[in-house]
């Protein structure tokens, strides 16, 4: 009864646009730094959300407040002070741009930095790129093909507007707000990210893909992404992160769900390449970020992730296999250099009848970073005839460097079967001189060597992504031979 | 071509070369022989430019450049070539990305652009046919899984491929069965020419047999202590090394 009630209020608001607006001072595209429910009633006015949204918001609050941040990981950095965080800025400029040509020229360096450029990305036009700056997107390209086929690619500001049933429907449902400290934090405070919806029967016909930036100073970055395949469709989704030179620690949580219904796949590559602060990892960002899929009958996600950046990386990319026969796949390439520290994995979690699933982990450690590699497979009392193999293979560039690995298997179901492989090495003094002795120099034979340890990993990821990667690993070992 | 004067070098404090000389002239064929721990393999790291080797003492021309001031990959694409006596297996490289990157970086450093795909497909076929090399091997990382006799293969296939001035074959006879000695050998017959030298680093004289040398050095404690003809070698495998030994303390 008392949930019906509380139902009919909400379904009244709901209706209405915000009455309350948000009568205090701010009048700037950016919120005062602190977070409280009033900082959050201003994000949900700002983004002219829904009253369900914005109670959401609030519950994820009202829980966040009461938990408290993990200690578990094996890192050592000094934890936020979320109250000195601003939660909300708007990029300067404002209008949604009809053409790349619109395009800040700064926001196209950094892209140039990656190695593709806008005009080369529209050329090759297998991609269509939803930028997202500073928590606002500011270019979307091809959505009108896309459009045809009634593919959904648009930012999550938008999709709460056209799509809100969609939204509604999946949002929380794989990563809860409760989930935990991080994820209750982005679901009260996210500003912006990316949304996906492939009908039924739908193959996406291009690799849809999404590059955040951190731009403005003091900004946490709360992206939520949601990507939800109808039954029977197929989508290759890319995300590629890079941000620019910063001072101070910036706080990166965001949350990505994916949700693959019967016989859907979902492909989910990641390049990630935030600010990893300077020599002594100051200045870098924190990312944590929680990812998780819901792989239902005979469905299949796949997660393919190249890390080279962050001070400190939290991230455990994971897959619910609840559908029977369902795939869950993980291809993880981890670099830390200098003061880095990661703490990095999967979770695979076997519910239904003949679920399989893949890990493949290669962690590089150079510099004095500290690289681990924590992964969960647990195979549920009701997962007959599950499978998992794991192989976690560790490399050392320098003798100041750690790799680390925490495998927690649990298996419940005396039909499974699971294997899990590792080993650790020191990047052979042999192998550099003999590519040196070929006339191949110390830079190139250390990304030689390198890509070579990593190539199962990269050649899950597309062509020009994976190009791309190759030279992201390059770059960031420069120098650490040692 | 290569000029060693009183070159005196150190491992971890223990000194291994002692004053080595040797002058190899263009075209010659040197053959280096001499007992386990005599200093052969130090030499021919001393040369390529390995950094654990300290050297103590006396100097190494290479076509009028000081190589000792080299670093190991700017003697590589100078022209000097190292065959290791035990091949390095670097997973997930392919021998031919491998070697590509080998052929530029020597092209970068004479100011020529890369080498363009088709061109360096056709040197691929040509260079594989000199010792039998087939189109698995190239492809595959390079050394990882091959026989002993495929990594010996693949050296001389990589030495064929870069075209160096000056080869050192480091005991790349060891391992081999009399078939791929054949093959190897024939492939390095097949290279020799008036400009290029070879510096054979052996312990039997059965590889000589195939690869005739000019001159035959003997290497005993960190010093050649004897240089003669092909026919020293003969003379070696009849008598054995501790001939040599008496006659020195003689």
């Amino acid at each position: 009864m008392a949930y019906d009630g509380k139902d009919k209020v909400l379904e009244e608001v709901t209706g209405k646009s915000y009455e309350f607006g948000f009568t205090t001072e701010i009048e700037s595209e950016k919120a005062p730094a602190g977070l409280s429910e009033d900082i959050i009633r201003f994000i949900s006015a700002k983004k002219e959300e829904p009253e369900w949204l914005l109670q959401w918001r609030l519950e994820a609050f009202a829980v966040w407040q009461t938990m408290e941040e993990p200690n578990w990981p094996h890192l050592n950095y000094e934890k936020p002070n979320y109250q000195a965080i601003s939660y909300y800025a708007a990029p300067k400029q404002k209008k949604q741009l009809n053409s790349m040509d619109e395009v800040d020229p700064e926001l196209r360096r950094t892209m140039d930095k990656l190695g593709i450029s806008l005009e080369e990305q529209k050329r090759l036009s297998g991609v269509a790129v939803d930028f997202v700056m500073d928590s606002v997107s500011v270019a979307t390209s091809f959505k009108d093909k896309l459009a045809e086929l009634g593919i959904i690619f648009c930012s999550m500001s938008e999709a709460v507007k056209e799509h809100p049933e969609l939204v509604r429907k999946h949002l929380g449902t794989v990563v809860p707000t409760r989930d935990n400290f991080f994820s209750a934090l982005n679901s009260a405070v996210f500003t912006d990210g990316s949304f996906c919806y492939i009908p039924k029967g739908v193959r996406c016909p291009m690799e849809l893909s999404t590059y955040f930036r951190i731009n403005e100073s003091g900004t946490g970055q709360f992206e939520r992404t949601l990507v939800v395949a109808d039954e029977g469709s197929y989508v290759s989704y890319l995300e590629g992160c890079t941000a620019p030179q910063r001072d101070e620690n910036q706080l990166h949580a965001a949350v990505v769900e994916l949700v693959a219904l019967d016989e859907a796949e979902i492909k989910y590559s990641t390049v990630q390449n935030w600010y990893p602060g300077d020599e002594n990892g100051k200045g870098g960002v924190y990312n944590f970020v929680t990812k998780r899929g819901i792989c239902h009958r005979r469905s299949k996600i796949s997660w393919t992730q190249v890390e080279t950046g962050s001070a400190v990386t939290w991230k455990y990319p994971s897959c619910i296999l609840k559908g029977d026969h369902s795939v869950g796949e993980f291809y993880s390439v981890a670099v830390t250099n200098n003061a880095q520290q990661a703490d990095t994995g999967t979770k695979m979690i076997h519910l239904g009848k003949n679920t399989h699933s893949t890990i493949i982990s290669k962690g590089i450690s150079a510099g004095n970073s500290h690289n681990s590699y924590r992964g969960l497979v647990q195979i549920m009392s009701s997962a007959a005839n599950a499978r998992n193999f794991s192989q976690c293979d560790s490399l050392l560039m320098t003798n100041t460097s750690g790799a680390h690995t925490f495998p927690y298997v649990e298996v419940k179901n005396p039909t499974a079967q699971v294997e899990h492989e590792a080993t650790t090495s020191k990047i052979g003094e042999d192998q550099i001189f003999y590519c040196l002795q070929r006339g191949i120099d110390a830079e190139q034979a250390i990304s030689l060597i390198v890509n070579g340890y990593a190539k199962e990993v990269l050649n899950q990821l597309p062509m020009e992504f994976a190009v791309e990667a190759q030279k992201l690993l390059s770059i960031s070992l420069e120098g650490s031979v040692g | 071509m290569l000029k060693i004067n009183e070159l005196k070098a150190s491992v971890e404090e223990a000194s291994i070369l002692k004053g080595l000389s040797l002058t190899i002239n263009p075209g010659e064929v040197h053959a280096i022989m001499g007992p386990n721990g005599s200093g052969k393999s130090t030499l021919a790291s001393v040369l390529a430019g390995r950094e654990e080797y300290e050297i103590e003492g006396g100097s190494v021309d290479f076509d009028g450049a000081d190589l000792l001031e080299m670093d190991a990959t700017e003697r590589a694409r100078a022209g000097l070539f190292l065959a290791f006596q035990y091949p390095v297996e670097i997973p997930g490289v392919s021998n031919i990305n491998f070697m590509r990157a080998a052929v530029n970086g020597k092209r970068e450093h004479e100011g020529r652009e890369p080498i363009k795909g088709k061109a360096f497909l056709d040197m691929v076929k040509e260079k594989a046919q000199l010792v039998e090399l087939d189109g698995r091997l190239r492809n595959r990382s390079v050394n990882e899984g091959f026989s002993g006799g495929e990594k010996k293969r693949n050296e001389i296939f990589q030495m064929a491929m870069l075209e160096p001035k000056f080869a050192i074959l480091d005991e790349t006879d060891s391992g081999l069965d009399i078939d791929a000695l054949r093959i190897v050998s024939e492939g390095v017959n097949a290279m020799r020419s008036p400009e290029r030298s070879f510096l054979v680093i052996t312990h039997y004289q059965r590889l000589l047999d195939y690869i005739v040398p000019d001159f035959v050095h003997v290497l005993v404690d960190g010093r050649i202590v004897r240089s003669g003809g092909k026919d020293l070698a003969f003379e070696l495998e009849e008598k054995g090394y501790d001939w040599i030994k008496e006659d020195i303390v003689a």
